[in-house]
């Protein structure tokens, strides 16, 4: 009998499906949001280019989505995906990575291109943890937390990626869980959509290498959690630290217009090569 | 790359006209000559000249200069516009240069063309961090990790970083490879007149280009062509080991095995089109001594080898232009009727090991340290040592 | 997006497929589907994953959300 065959196929290498996540891992739910919200929004993949970096998370678009695809080093991808943006801004330019990518090594990447205002949509799957490596402590991962490498309990407290990104100035900026399917969905439609830098942190689950570890063992217990935690930005507005511990802010944090930075580099370079043209009475 | 309209009109603004360049100066204005359309740096003594003049100029002939956030991202940076089809660079000093090798490691293991300009400063670390140096050379060769090849060569004038630019350009599209352009702080910092060429003598090679995206990792060519974004073809770029389509296989032994020989082997092939070299020796064989530089050493080195040749002498000059691939042979035959080779270079001896290695003649390193060349005096002394 | 789960009832019959061997056995849709339209059955597909079963069709309101939460492509809901 004949294996009936999901229409969204049709965005992801099928060839090499099923992908290597493990059995309840979010990595699996943010590439299914994506791949609908790249349908949704009748988008071509010969329109788009996927940039990640190093980890699980980074597997979403690299290998298995299917568009041309540069797959990075280890907190780059943001930087990487500057060259290509800048040079082809005709382009949907699309990075996916994971918290110790994009938050961690990469932060810095991060939080300039958020000042920059480039155009790029950054969707980082923050599931709190290194997972690829094995389960050490992320800049992500909560206080008292052990993990690999912080066998004793952790002691740092954690990054709340998405406010950063907002006080650097990104035009748009999100937070969803990956028990949020329909809202993230369309989130991500609206980030791609929003021209200038636009990031959504997604909260998601590593069963295998962080959620055994603090009695969270399969997909379902994370979910369950998340729906939880999760409080409308809306209701969370004028709430205390205290009342907002162990929660996760869900929704729009922001979304604004601001001068975008590759038309501004581009508008630059036409004034230049306008301002010669006329230096030399039009000659070639 | 074919040159665009914008690019014509800048060099024929520019073209015929005799400038007088710091070699940070003329190297930028030979890279935009060259067709580049992108850079991004960070700024860094003594390299700092280069950004500053391409943000100036670079816009006037249709591209776009940025400075990244560290030399890390301008590395990143110019390897994504590369595969939209631009020519890219970047250029720093050593802090910077030692920032960037992962990256430049990517862009081996992609077989991305591009161009960093390396002026080198006295290190490790901030070292004195506005002196010249040459201490690089071999972190040229084997700054990142794992087994590779690479391009890099070093002028030794205002007029040769012009020139040179042009065919680190060729060259990272000729051979789908980063290339570095290995100055010294001495040279970058020199000011020398530079003679802009008109439109009609510049020449361009353009990137080859695959038509099957199965194939632009391997398959049946050693340096397979490319297929850019944006082109509708699913190009799939990893830094990790993968199929002539680009698809990961990092267990399969023989996959990595012959992904990387083939990368090894695309440029030592290459070595002959590669290789530069400057010649000038005695009339055949009088001469015992000889003497091998490079970059702003090579400049002393040539004037006490005329001192010492006025002094009747017969002392043979070699100046490496290319400095990888190593010019194996040619050093080789330079060497055989000598019986010694001085190497003044300006670290404690790095490409006179090199050099050790293919000669059967004494090599003695002449080094020198501490942000000042060599003086002529001071080389001439160790010739006439070794001669006597 | 939001149509209320009733208004999406009127639509008909949904058609519930689960590509096997697809499917890593995590019972995401077991556990969040709002009808409880799954159960876990004794199947094991080619992995050695506990596949789920549809108990009855016509409970299902073709929502999509175990669609959508599936980390693995194996569940198609499609509303006829
Ligand atoms: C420069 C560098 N340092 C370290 C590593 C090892 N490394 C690979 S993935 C990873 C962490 C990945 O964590 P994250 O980005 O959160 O992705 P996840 O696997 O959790 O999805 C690390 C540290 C590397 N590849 N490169
Ligand atoms: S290790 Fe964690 S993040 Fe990686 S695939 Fe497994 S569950 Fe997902
Ligand atoms: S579509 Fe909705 S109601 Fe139907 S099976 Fe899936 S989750 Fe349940
Ligand atoms: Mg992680």
């Amino acid at each position: 009998m004949s294996e009936p065959r999901h229409r969204l196929m049709d965005f992801v290498r099928e060839e090499i499906m099923p992908h290597r996540f493990c059995s309840g891992c979010g990595c699996g739910t943010v590439l299914n949001a994506f791949t609908n919200a790249v349908e949704g929004l009748g988008l071509d993949s010969a329109e788009m280019v996927c940039v990640s970096g190093i980890g699980c998370s980074s597997w979403i678009p690299s290998p298995y989505f299917r568009a041309d695809t540069l797959h990075t080093t280890h907190g780059r991808p943001i930087a990487f995906a500057t060259g290509v943006k800048i040079l082809r801004p005709d382009l949907t330019v699309v990075v996916i990575a994971g918290d110790g990518d994009v938050a961690g090594i990469g932060g810095n990447h991060l939080i300039h291109a958020a000042r920059r205002n480039i155009d790029l949509s950054v969707f980082m799957v923050n599931n709190m943890i290194y997972g690829m490596t094995g389960g050490q402590v992320a800049p992500t991962t909560p206080a008292g937390v052990v993990t690999t490498t912080t066998p004793h309990s952790n002691v740092e407290p954690p990054f709340r990626v998405a406010d950063l990104v907002v006080a650097a100035g990104a035009s748009y900026v999100a937070r969803w869980t990956t028990y949020h399917v329909f809202p993230l969905l369309e989130s991500m439609q609206n980030a791609i959509k929003r021209k200038g830098f636009s990031f959504i942190e997604i909260m998601s689950q590593c069963p295998e290498n962080y959620g055994r570890r603090i009695g969270l063992r399969t997909g379902i217990d994370f979910l369950k959690q998340f729906k939880e935690q999760a409080l409308r930005v809306e209701k969370a507005n004028g709430m205390s630290e205290e009342e907002l511990k162990d929660r996760i802010v869900i929704g729009k944090l922001c979304d604004k217009e601001r001068p975008e930075y590759v038309s501004e580099l581009h508008r630059i370079t036409r004034e230049q090569v306008d301002k010669l043209k006329k230096e030399m009475g039009g000659a070639a | 790359m074919a040159l665009d309209d914008n690019k014509k009109r800048y060099i024929n603004h520019h073209g015929g006209k005799t400038y007088f360049l710091l070699g940070d100066e003329a190297c930028a204005y030979g890279a935009i000559y060259a067709g580049c359309d992108f850079f991004a740096g960070y700024p860094i003594t003594p390299a700092s000249e280069v950004a500053e003049l391409i943000a100036e100029e670079l816009p006037k002939a249709g591209g776009i200069c940025i400075q990244m956030e560290d030399e890390l991202a301008s590395m990143a940076a110019i390897v994504g516009a590369a595969w939209t089809g631009a020519r890219s660079m970047t250029a720093t000093s050593g802090p910077g240069f030692s920032l960037m090798q992962e990256n430049i490691g990517y862009a081996i293991m992609t077989e991305t063309p591009c161009v960093i300009v390396n002026v080198q400063r006295s290190g490790p670390s901030t070292g004195q961090a506005t002196k010249p140096a040459q201490g690089d050379m071999l972190q040229a060769r084997w700054g990142t990790h794992g087994d590779h090849n690479i391009i890099a060569l070093a002028p030794n004038s205002a007029q040769e970083c012009f020139d040179l630019m042009q065919d680190c350009f060729d060259l990272a599209d000729t051979y789908r490879t980063p290339v570095i352009l290995l100055m010294d702080g001495e040279i970058g910092h020199i000011r020398e007149s530079v003679v802009m060429p008109e439109l009609s003598s510049v020449r361009h090679t353009s990137r080859k280009r695959a038509e099957r995206a199965e194939e632009i990792f391997g398959g049946q060519e050693l340096i397979p062509g490319m297929i850019h974004y944006g082109e509708g073809s699913n190009v799939h770029v990893t830094g990790s080991t993968h199929l002539a389509n680009g698809m990961r296989d990092v267990t399969t032994p023989h996959v990595h095995d012959e992904l990387i020989r083939r990368i090894y082997k695309k440029i030592d092939s290459g070595r002959e089109d590669i290789v530069r070299i400057e010649t000038d020796t005695v009339a055949n064989g009088k001469s015992r001594v000889g003497v091998i530089s490079y970059g702003a050493s090579a400049r002393p080195a040539r004037g006490a080898v005329k001192a010492a040749r006025a002094e009747g002498k017969n002392i043979d000059f070699l100046r490496l232009i290319s400095i990888w691939p190593f010019a194996r042979k040619q050093v080789a035959e330079f060497s055989r009727d000598l019986d010694l080779i001085l190497v003044p270079e300006m670290n404690l001896g790095q490409m006179s090991r090199e050099i050790e290695r293919f000669v059967d003649c004494k090599v003695i390193a002449v080094p020198k340290i501490g942000g000042v060349p060599h003086t002529v005096d001071e080389i001439h002394q160790v010739i006439m040592e070794a001669v006597s | 997006m939001y149509t209320s789960l009733l208004e999406r009832h009127r639509r008909g019959r949904k058609l519930i497929e689960i590509t096997e061997n697809l499917c890593k056995g995590c019972e995401i849709c077991i556990e969040f589907c709002p009808l409880k339209v799954f159960e876990k059955s004794d199947k094991l597909n080619r992995k050695g994953y506990y596949l789920p079963v549809v108990t009855d069709e016509d409970l299902c309101v073709g929502c999509r959300l175990c669609e959508l939460l599936c980390p693995e492509f194996a569940i198609i809901i499609t509303n006829e």
